[in-house]
């Protein structure tokens, strides 16, 4: 029996307090996720009563840290029906992964001349690593332009992919708009061209049923912090054939096999990549993260999410002179938006006065902003802990900034 | 004409006639919205302060060490904020400007909402309308 979705904000205790005066209503979930009460337990039963540095050390306690962090890493391996648990790496967060790519990837097989496919709707993360690895290695950077309706063209797409194209780096959800981009597609059309792909998944990991082997991802990057897990761990999944293929990242201790003044030979995967001591209590955490995750049947989840978003759409559709912006036939979790006349700052700063967290601005996504020609937006963003009231507090509250500024 | 102090005292009474921040806000947006209006030959890139995300104007004159000056913002909250600062700080003595410490934003509760933003930039105008102080003095002497 799957755990009932509705209870689930009993479950996160930060929601239980009050912000200027006012339940707080939190709905800047793109930005980070809050945490359950199961992961904050975890990180606190880590230093009461585990804390050791993991691998080679031979006394209990190092010994139990180390099969707890291993076990994290089976827990995240199985989430993602990866093949093997050593295509898991444990990395800082979703602009770690990218760069342990971008560097690595660029290294070994990005000569000039080569070209390397982004998309407009990429957040600055999963852009300016490949613009300045393209940069580096006097590749041509391509950046796939979105449409109107704030999606992705594939024809163009295909058009685009030729025998100098080295990678193809995209996000399955974008942050900015919220649109769903058809990922399984676009590794379709670069497979055809022995292209392998980047899938940032960090908007999307929490929100949509997620498995790497069917998807056929070569890479599949996310940050825990965002799936409800801790700040301060993510996840660089890779196919084994490239992983092997790859050089290692950041050199130092754990990644070594042999080391002497002359050559070193390098550790074995996983910890090929993982050099120094890394984030054991947080991998934990996102350990603890995933079996949370998993009591929940994911379709239901799913479902539960698609309906309160369209829910939430349907209210700001309501509101005289709001603007949605994007109208992506698949949409995940955000919410963006302005009202014409009003500063996305003042209603940012407005709502918070009220208890409503969003957020307001470019959203790391300058390219979108610049193809929408706007500054910035309002985005309100969801998790599985929001509610209907959420949504409607939302609502009832930009109603109220609207009155407030517009006299 | 009231010193700084004096001014401080009575927003800081006005202020706290307001039970929430709703009404603060309310009342802030309002005073922006009655601060004399910029004229728009002055809204250049030369009276923009730096360091804040929403464009914010200043146009600080200096005569016999008095500061006057316009100022204007695109986000109505922080027109408020300028305002207060308008309020507080126009058609004072340079010295006075530099010497006083403004403690009625601390006082409110406003630094805490609006400053540590890095969308925002109370200190930026402050330190922006202290510089103009230190010019004013210099021209003096």
């Amino acid at each position: 029996m799957s755990k009932d979705i509705l209870s689930a904000k009993a479950d996160f205790p930060i929601l239980k307090q009050s912000v200027n005066d006012q339940p707080l209503v939190y709905l800047d979930n793109a930005a980070t996720t809050q945490k359950p009460q199961v992961v904050i337990d975890v990180l606190v039963d880590y230093y009461t009563r585990l804390n050791a540095n993991i691998h080679r050390g031979n006394h209990s306690l190092a010994v139990q840290a180390t099969e707890a962090y291993e076990g994290a890493r089976r827990k995240v391996a199985g989430y993602l029906n990866a093949e093997r648990n050593h295509e898991v790496i444990f990395t800082r967060g979703t602009t770690e992964s990218i760069n342990l790519l971008a560097y690595t990837y660029g290294d070994k097989f990005v000569q000039a001349g080569d070209e390397v496919i982004v998309t407009q709707l990429e957040h600055h993360s999963n852009y300016v690593p490949w613009q300045q690895m393209c940069l580096r290695r006097g590749a041509i950077f391509r950046v796939l332009p979105l449409t109107d309706r704030g999606e992705l063209d594939l024809a163009l797409f295909e058009r685009m992919l030729n025998a100098k194209t080295r990678l193809v780096a995209v996000n399955q959800v974008s942050n900015s708009l919220g649109t769903v981009n058809p990922v399984a597609e676009i590794i379709r059309l670069a497979h055809a061209y022995e292209v392998p792909v980047l899938v940032d998944a960090a908007q999307s990991v929490q929100h949509l049923a997620h498995d790497v082997r069917s998807l056929d991802a070569d890479f599949y990057v996310f940050s825990g912090h965002k799936m409800y897990g801790p700040m301060g761990i993510g996840i660089f999944y890779g196919k084994e054939k490239w992983l092997e293929a790859l050089p290692p990242f950041l050199s130092g201790g754990e990644m070594i096999e042999t080391v002497t003044p002359e050559k070193v030979t390098f550790n074995v995967l996983p910890f090929k990549f993982e050099a120094g001591t890394p984030s054991v209590a947080q991998a934990i955490g996102l350990g603890a993260a995933v079996d949370y995750l998993q009591q929940f049947d994911q379709l239901e989840l799913q479902k539960y999410e698609e309906d309160l978003l369209a829910y939430g759409f349907s209210l700001l559709a309501e509101i005289p002179d709001l603007v949605i912006y994007g109208s992506p036939a698949h949409r995940s979790g955000v919410l963006p938006f302005n009202v014409n006349g009003i500063q996305h700052y003042d209603m940012g700063v407005l709502l918070d006065s009220m208890g409503i967290a969003v957020r307001t601005g470019q959203h790391c996504t300058q390219p979108i902003m610049d193809a929408l020609h706007i500054n910035g937006t309002v985005r309100a963003s969801l998790a599985l802990y929001n509610n209907r009231e959420d949504l409607d507090k939302l609502a009832s509250g930009i109603r109220r900034v609207i009155k407030m500024l517009k006299r | 004409m009231p010193g700084i102090q004096e001014i401080q005292k009575d927003l800081s009474d006005d202020f706290s006639l307001l039970v929430n921040w709703e009404e603060k806000y309310e009342y802030l947006i309002e005073m922006g919205m009655d601060m004399p209006a910029m004229k728009p030959q002055n809204k250049v890139d030369k009276n923009l302060v730096k360091g804040c995300q929403s464009s914010v104007w200043f146009d600080v004159q200096c005569c016999d060490g008095i500061m006057v000056f316009e100022a204007d913002s695109d986000s109505l909250v922080v027109k408020g904020m300028v305002a207060m600062l308008h309020k507080l700080l126009n058609n004072q003595p340079a010295k006075d400007v530099l010497e006083t410490e403004l403690s009625v934003f601390e006082e409110l509760g406003l630094w805490r909402h609006i400053s540590s933003q890095r969308s925002n930039g109370l200190t930026a105008m402050v330190a922006h309308l202290k510089a103009a102080a230190v010019d004013c003095l210099a021209k003096e002497d």
